[in-house]
């Protein structure tokens, strides 16, 4: 369990070492390789999410260009189904209060831990990597009681932020965990403590400064889960972006709207990593 | 306990743990509450319901409903599904991550791929369903794939599309983790590049290449948008199963089938994760 | 090392051979990293490559083992031309800076490793390695793998592997740079009485000036490419051909002083030159601190060899005295006892030995700095 492998931090690995430079035959053989398994795969990417594009740009008539479907995105409605742009909103909503709330859960327990209560950290993480193993599909089956009783208080959508965050957690555990061995917490804390810091003080100003980047990590992680998740709200029967797409796709099954609403989702978030990304990049540049 | 955590190896002689009154474990309330509400306490719910009737007495014999021929036939589809799509996704994806890790590590190609990977890897569900089948489908725009909706290798290609991603992202590391210097001293001991990958390379990739694969299983095991998007007419797996019966009222008579399932599905990911966990203490031993 | 050494029999000494190599050049992009270098190392000869960063001294290492390939130019083993051989075939045994030992692989496999590839029987080739741990002091350890061996332990270990293979030449790339101060000097030391065992030809690659002339039977400086001076480490030391030998091996003071004749004059001493063909005129002379020898000074004389001690660097048996001149500072080395009668603030009298001087091309004006 506690050997499981992050998604989102490798792409701020970067190897230790590269070859100063190697024989020109075998550059030669390795970069052939490359460039074919580029091409390859990158079609095999690429294709289905330019089709998809295509049909987002679907006019009236077959085999005509118009942007209608772009412009629906926030207009589109239609009988007997809820409108799209109050999912779209519900959606950004509950990716926001579910980063807040990992952060808010997160940050200051694991920073205590390492503080204070040594011993409880690896049934911490262990906590926190059991929702690799127990996916959203069985989750589910348990929480429809829970979600029961909580219906009797509050019927919106945005109380699936509850289980998001359970979702969010092992993504988020390991990035906020990565930037926080990289820092000598109980050192700086000290530090910020014999200089008469609080604690609030020393987490506000001392450490979260110091893990901005895997900060940013688990947001974006957490971001792109609520984003694209479907399983939960369908089941639970609420409404979110997914599940609207879903609905408007079994009534008129080639509504060029679910295209580009797709297509859009996707590019926020494939914008948001690379971002990310090279936001990294910078840092670790004005460090080195 | 504030004295158990000052004497705990490696624990630092915390300042504040002297003057503390309050023990070192209460800063981790809020986080074991809300586990233990939204994850233990659905998880919990789950193993006791499928172990109960719907009158509220123990019946041990419901789990004897997995051996059910009709259930069964669900669990074998999983089976199937998830091995294909784990085994393809395995093996071109580390092909992929081969080619992105041998090139330049701080360039844009493999920051474009390894967010685009994160992107991929999170972002399936729905919105894949739709992109294959504007591509693929009975409208899509490089060919009416006759084989599209086909159980299994028309859904294992479009669970590709989010496996390989996955697998670039788990597996990345490890190719990281390959030292130039082991590929040029086996060169200078007189190895092929083919002995190399024989005897170097190879062994060396192989637990974190198995546990990649038992995570990439673990994954399409619970996948269940893209699944439901493609064809929600006919169920072929588990979740399929587990989402009709919490959302009808038809299903066996008699037991909590929805709870079974999650249960039989439990295990079975369970019994993977350990698999992985095993296999990633084995590729630790040597990379680090 | 305390542990018995056996010379083994079975040919693992085995007579050099010479390797040439022939206006060898290396581009890296706009980088020239190594300019047309000729260097030619004898039959079991050890020559130790010394300099800063990016010299060169690497990149002559990787072209000879052919994990590069050059630009120009010709190597060539024993007479034969191996400048297009692929680095499978060469037949070089190669110590790299650290972490080259297979971690899947125990002490032992990995020494055998070699020989596995050249297909010779299991026994053979087991019990070859573990006469090849013994050379190296590791017999006991043949078992363990690399992480559970220290740094020192694990660069044995790569000694063993790269000469299991009994290779023509031996090729060390910085393999010491990882270790601690002790460690390093044991295994330098070492190094050197298992390569005149074996008499494989060696190319030893350090920037490291103590360990080349320890080790070394010449020392090649290099500089931005190309070879600044081939010596024996003796020469290299008191008779550095540029000034940039001079300076990079041992500490040396710059003073500045008048070229007449056979000589430069400096602070009213007249010193041998090393280069009698110098240029007459004024020059800044390369003063090693060995040279310099202080006595207290009590007569209160002012006089170009008259100053006061500033600073005391104890080194151990030896110390570092730096000295005011007034218009310049000079470093001395005494020893320690000697040095103690000298705290700072004494006054001092300065003695130069005339050992022959190096004369830098840069022009005095700018040497002070």
């Amino acid at each position: 369990m506690a050997a499981v492998t992050s998604l989102g931090e490798s792409s701020l690995d970067r190897p230790a070492e590269r070859p100063r430079g190697m024989q020109a035959r075998r550059r030669r053989r390795l970069n052939l390789f490359r460039y074919l398994v580029f091409t390859v795969f990158g079609l095999f990417f690429i294709l289905p999410l330019l089709a998809m594009t295509r049909f987002s740009l679907e006019g009236r008539t077959l085999g005509t260009w118009s942007l209608t479907a772009w412009k629906q995105i926030v207009s589109y409605s239609f009988p007997d189904l809820p409108p799209l742009l109050p999912a779209i909103e519900i959606t950004l909503e509950l990716a926001v209060i579910s980063c807040v709330i990992v952060l808010v859960l997160l940050v200051p327990t694991m920073v205590w831990i390492r503080l204070r209560v040594q011993w409880l950290s690896r049934i911490f993480e262990f906590l926190c990597l059991l929702p690799l193993t127990i996916p959203a599909i069985i989750l589910v089956v348990g929480l429809a009681p829970i979600y029961n009783f909580i219906r009797h208080y509050e019927l919106s959508a945005l109380m699936l932020f509850w289980a998001y965050v359970i979702l969010a957690l092992p993504y988020a555990y390991r990035a906020l965990s990565a930037g926080l061995n990289a820092i000598d917490v109980p050192t700086l804390s000290e530090a910020a403590r014999s200089l008469g810091a609080s604690w609030f003080t020393v987490i506000t100003r001392v450490i979260v400064p110091n893990m901005w980047q895997s900060i940013l990590n688990a947001t974006v992680l957490t971001s792109a889960l609520v984003l694209g998740e479907f399983t939960i709200a369908y089941l639970l029967l609420y409404t979110n972006l997914q599940v609207e797409l879903f609905s408007i796709s079994r009534n008129t099954p080639n509504a060029s709207v679910i295209f580009s609403t797709s297509v859009a989702s996707l590019m926020f978030a494939f914008a948001l990593l690379l971002i990310l990304s090279f936001a990294g990049r910078r840092r670790q540049r004005g460090r080195g | 306990m504030a004295v158990v955590a000052t004497t705990e190896p490696g624990a630092r002689p915390a300042r504040a743990g002297r003057r503390a009154s309050i023990p070192g474990w209460v800063g981790t309330v809020p986080f074991l509450a809300y586990v233990g509400v939204f994850l233990l306490l659905p998880t919990g719910i789950v193993i006791v319901d499928a172990l109960k009737n719907p009158s509220g007495a123990w019946q041990f014999s419901s789990v004897t409903e997995l051996g059910n021929p009709l259930v069964r036939t669900y669990f074998i589809g999983s089976l199937k599904l998830c091995l294909i799509s784990s085994v393809i996704g395995a093996v071109f994806g580390a092909i992929l991550a081969y080619a992105v890790a041998s090139g330049n590590p701080d360039g844009v190609v493999r920051r474009l791929y390894l967010a685009a990977s994160g992107v991929l890897a999170q972002f399936g569900g729905i919105t894949l369903a739709f992109a294959f089948l504007t591509l693929l489908g009975p409208v899509g725009l490089l060919a009416h794939a006759s084989w599209f909706y086909d159980f299994p290798w028309g859904i294992a290609l479009i669970y590709a599309y989010f496996e390989i991603p996955l697998m670039v992202l788990v597996f990345m590391p490890a190719i990281d983790g390959l030292k130039v210097q082991w590929r040029e001293a086996s060169e200078n001991l007189g190895a092929s590049a083919w002995q190399y990958w024989r005897h170097v390379g190879g062994p060396l990739l192989a637990p974190a290449f198995i546990g990649s694969t038992l995570l990439l299983f673990a994954n399409a095991l619970s996948a269940f948008a893209t699944i439901e998007a493609w064809e929600s007419q006919i169920a072929y797996i588990v979740p399929q199963q587990i989402s009709i019966s919490l959302s009808s009222e038809v299903g066996l008579s008699n037991i909590n089938y929805a709870d079974v399932l999650a249960l039989g599905m439990m295990v079975m990911v369970a019994i993977i994760m350990t698999g992985y966990a095993l296999l990633q203490r084995r590729a630790s031993r040597w990379l680090r | 090392m305390t542990s018995p050494m056996t010379r083994t029999q079975d040919g693992t000494a085995r007579a050099g051979v010479e390797v040439r190599m022939d206006g060898l050049s290396r581009h890296y992009g706009p980088v020239v990293a190594l300019d047309k270098l000729d260097l030619t190392v004898q039959a079991g000869e050890l020559i130790a490559l010394l300099g800063p960063s990016g010299c060169g001294k690497t990149t002559t290492l990787r072209l000879v083992a052919g994990l590069e390939d050059a630009d120009a130019g010709r190597i060539t083993v024993g007479g034969k031309d191996i400048t297009h051989l692929s680095a499978s075939k060469r037949d070089m045994g190669m110590v790299f800076q650290a972490y080259s030992l297979f971690p899947h692989m125990t002490a032992r496999q990995n020494v055998a490793f070699g020989l596995r590839l050249r297909r010779i029987a299991a026994a053979t080739r087991d019990k070859r390695a573990i006469e090849m741990l013994e050379l190296v002091g590791l017999s006991t350890q043949a078992d363990r793998y690399p992480h559970q061996l220290s740094g020192g332990q694990q660069q044995r270990v790569a000694l063993a592997r790269a000469l299991a293979i009994e290779p023509q030449v031996l090729l060390l790339d910085e393999p010491l740079s990882a270790l601690d101060a002790k460690v390093r000097a044991q295994l330098r030391d070492e190094i050197r009485r298992i390569q005149l065992e074996v008499g494989t030809t060696t190319l030893f690659v350090t920037h490291d000036q103590e360990e080349a002339l320890a080790i070394a039977d010449r020392v090649g400086v290099m500089k931005d490419g190309r070879l600044e001076q081939l010596a024996p480490p003796t020469d290299v030391y008191s008779r550095p051909a540029t000034s940039f030998v001079a300076e990079f091996v041992g500490l040396t003071n710059r003073l500045a002083g008048t070229v007449s004749g056979q000589t430069v004059t400096v602070r009213g001493r007249d010193l041998p030159l090393v280069d009698p063909s110098t240029p007459a005129g004024p020059a800044t002379a390369l003063v090693r601190p060995e040279a310099v020898t202080l006595a207290s000074d009590s007569t209160g004389d002012s006089g170009p060899l008259v100053g006061t001690v500033i600073a005391v660097t104890f080194l151990g048996a030896t110390s570092r005295v730096t000295v005011d001149l007034g218009d310049t500072t000079i470093l001395a080395q005494l020893t320690t006892a000697d040095a103690a009668e000298l705290p700072a603030g004494s006054r001092v009298a300065l003695t130069i030995r005339p050992d022959p001087v190096l004369v830098s091309a840069d022009s005095p004006a700018l040497s002070e700095a």
